[in-house]
């Protein structure tokens, strides 16, 4: 892969507070390549709001540094830090437009802050208006727009200076799913054609899944896993990330006396009804006790847990687990705690 | 009623001219006082909301420092203050009565207050905003003028009502100074001399310049404030 365009190396960040310092991150490694959309997922508390303002240096990290486009922003003067961050433009939870000023003057802030000469702001400003598809509400001001509509401007303003980098902090977390949906469709489209490469801070598993290519998962100030989104979310190794993929405690009645097994689809199995297929195979019925499955990329990831009844015998026992084993569907046996993470 | 309202207009007609001439001087007062002490005031809030510790440039020792200082000038009461500056105000106006000496005191005592106005009306910006501005690369003085100047500016406009109408108050105490203007006469006249009708014609001014004054200032803010349309 070629250069990465953001690098942070062994990042930590504390906050003085009344019981000593208070971390809110720790050995924090990653690297981010242009043209990606890349998430970060966690908790609330987790810090990832703290990351994604060491990335721009809103807040400094205690130590550790942030590489942007191949500088050191540590190493930079108040001024040309200010340059630097007219490279990344940022979005917000609460949208944070100038609730003064219209659509149109909101997007031209950024380009008044760089010096960019009126006319010229005005003329891009309406680009960006069409680009985010709000070219009708260039005179409307932020309190007589949806959050859909806030958070397309903000999108706009973001993108004015040309950025190479997109910061969005919860950027869906205060929208309905069907307008973050749209908001989502939207940064991978600007990424796409823009080649602009976007940071995503979430809480949801759903954004990420919808146009993440690759995921870090923040648990507890330290980064728990990196890896690409269908690997991360297909077999989640660490119990944090777990907690994400399976929200809830789903606790199950006890099956201990049965025979349990679970099924983990990692997007290779062939796409056939895989158990109803077995069943008539292997002529005995089974009981699906919890399913937990989604469709990434096309590919089915996710795990089943299914009993086999007490009366079937260890012959038929065997047929389903080497039919199973035959469609690369891999099964282990469960034997308590049934819970589906 | 009808007597008393009656002495009223036969008061208004005998004193017309003082009654109109010295309203204009509290209008004098009122202005320049307000101008000058929004040049001092405006300043000194803007640097308490930046330098405070969760301002855009924390200097929280300086901060302590500037807001006792403001508080102290806050705590003299206006009465005293007049005797207190009575040096200053001969340096800078060369009396120490009349319209112009009155301003002085008043300047001093209203300009901590108009600062503690413009801190208020900064502080209801929204952190968010200021921090979008930081993500886009601003520099404080951009902040400060593009950002949180405009943003609060209907707020900032109902505080200068506010702090003309309290001025206004302060003026009509400046008749100790023999300053001139509404609350002079009213003093003079209508209280050491007991020409009543006089005062409440006075009073009765008073009433409807800061009316006016408050009404004008609301209205101006309200319908300037992109949020709420």
């Amino acid at each position: 892969m070629n250069q990465p365009i953001i690098q942070i190396k062994d990042l930590y960040k504390s906050y003085p507070s009344k019981s000593g310092l208070a971390v809110a991150l720790e050995h924090i490694n990653l690297d981010i390549y242009p043209g990606e959309i890349f998430g970060i997922i966690g908790m609330s508390g987790a810090g990832k709001s703290t990351l994604v303002r060491c990335i721009n240096f809103l807040e400094k990290p205690t130590s550790g540094t942030v590489i942007f486009d191949g500088q050191d922003l540590s190493t930079l003067s108040r001024k040309e830090l200010c340059k630097a961050r007219q490279s990344m433009g940022m979005i917000f939870q609460q949208f944070n437009l100038l609730m003064q000023r219209t659509a149109l003057q909101n997007i031209c802030f950024p380009m008044e802050i760089a010096g960019t000469k009126k006319e010229q702001a005005i003329a891009r400003a309406r680009e960006l208006l069409k680009l985010v598809d709000m070219e009708n509400k260039e005179d409307a001001y932020p309190s007589q727009l949806s959050g859909g509509q806030k958070q397309r401007v903000a999108i706009a303003r973001a993108l004015a200076t040309n950025p190479k980098v997109l910061l969005c902090d919860e950027a869906t977390s205060a929208l309905d799913p069907k307008t973050t949906r749209a908001i989502l469709n939207l940064l991978k489209d600007i990424s796409k054609r823009l080649g602009i490469t976007v940071i995503i801070i979430t809480h949801e598993m759903a954004v990420i899944e919808e146009i993440c290519q690759r995921v870090a998962i923040i648990d507890n100030h330290v980064i728990a896993e990196t890896g690409t989104v269908a690997d991360v979310f297909s077999r989640p190794k660490e119990e944090a990330t777990k907690r994400l993929v399976y929200p809830e405690e789903r606790k199950l009645p006890d099956f201990r006396s049965a025979h349990c097994y679970r099924l983990i689809f990692d997007g290779t199995a062939a796409k056939e009804p895989v158990i109803s297929n077995m069943i008539m195979e292997c002529k005995t019925p089974v009981n699906i006790v919890a399913a937990d499955t989604r469709v990434i990329e096309g590919e089915t990831f996710g795990q089943m847990i299914i009993q086999i009844p007490d009366e079937v015998n260890q012959v038929n026992l065997q047929r389903i687990l080497v039919y199973l084993e035959n469609k690369h569907i891999s099964v282990e046996e469960v034997s308590e705690c049934l819970n589906l993470s | 009623m009808l007597e008393f309202i009656m002495s009223l207009c036969a008061t208004t007609a005998q004193n017309g001219q003082m009654i109109l001439e010295n309203t204009g001087i509290s209008i004098y007062i009122v202005l320049l006082s307000t101008l000058f002490s929004y040049l001092f005031g405006i300043p000194t809030g803007i640097i308490l909301v930046v330098t405070a510790k969760d301002g855009i440039h924390p200097m929280p020792v300086f901060n302590q420092i500037l807001g006792v200082i403001v508080n102290l000038l806050r705590s003299v009461p206006f009465l005293l203050m007049i005797f207190m500056i009575m040096p200053i105000t001969m340096v800078i106006t060369g009396t120490s009565f009349g319209p112009n000496a009155t301003i002085v005191p008043l300047v001093f005592s209203a300009a901590p207050f108009v600062a503690r106005l413009i801190e208020s009306s900064l502080r209801e910006i929204d952190f968010g905003v200021i921090e979008a501005a930081q993500s886009m690369g601003a520099s404080n003085w951009q902040i400060i003028t593009k950002v949180m100047l405009p943003e609060s500016g209907p707020s900032l406009l109902v505080g200068a009502a506010i702090a003309a109408t309290t001025i206004l108050g302060y003026s009509a105490m400046a008749g100790v100074l023999g300053g001139g203007g509404l609350g002079d006469v009213a003093i003079r006249y209508g209280y050491y001399r007991y020409e009543k009708p006089l005062m409440y014609i006075c009073i009765i001014l008073l009433v409807i310049i800061t009316q006016i004054v408050q009404e004008a200032g609301l209205r101006i803010s309200v319908k300037s404030d992109k949020r709420l349309h």
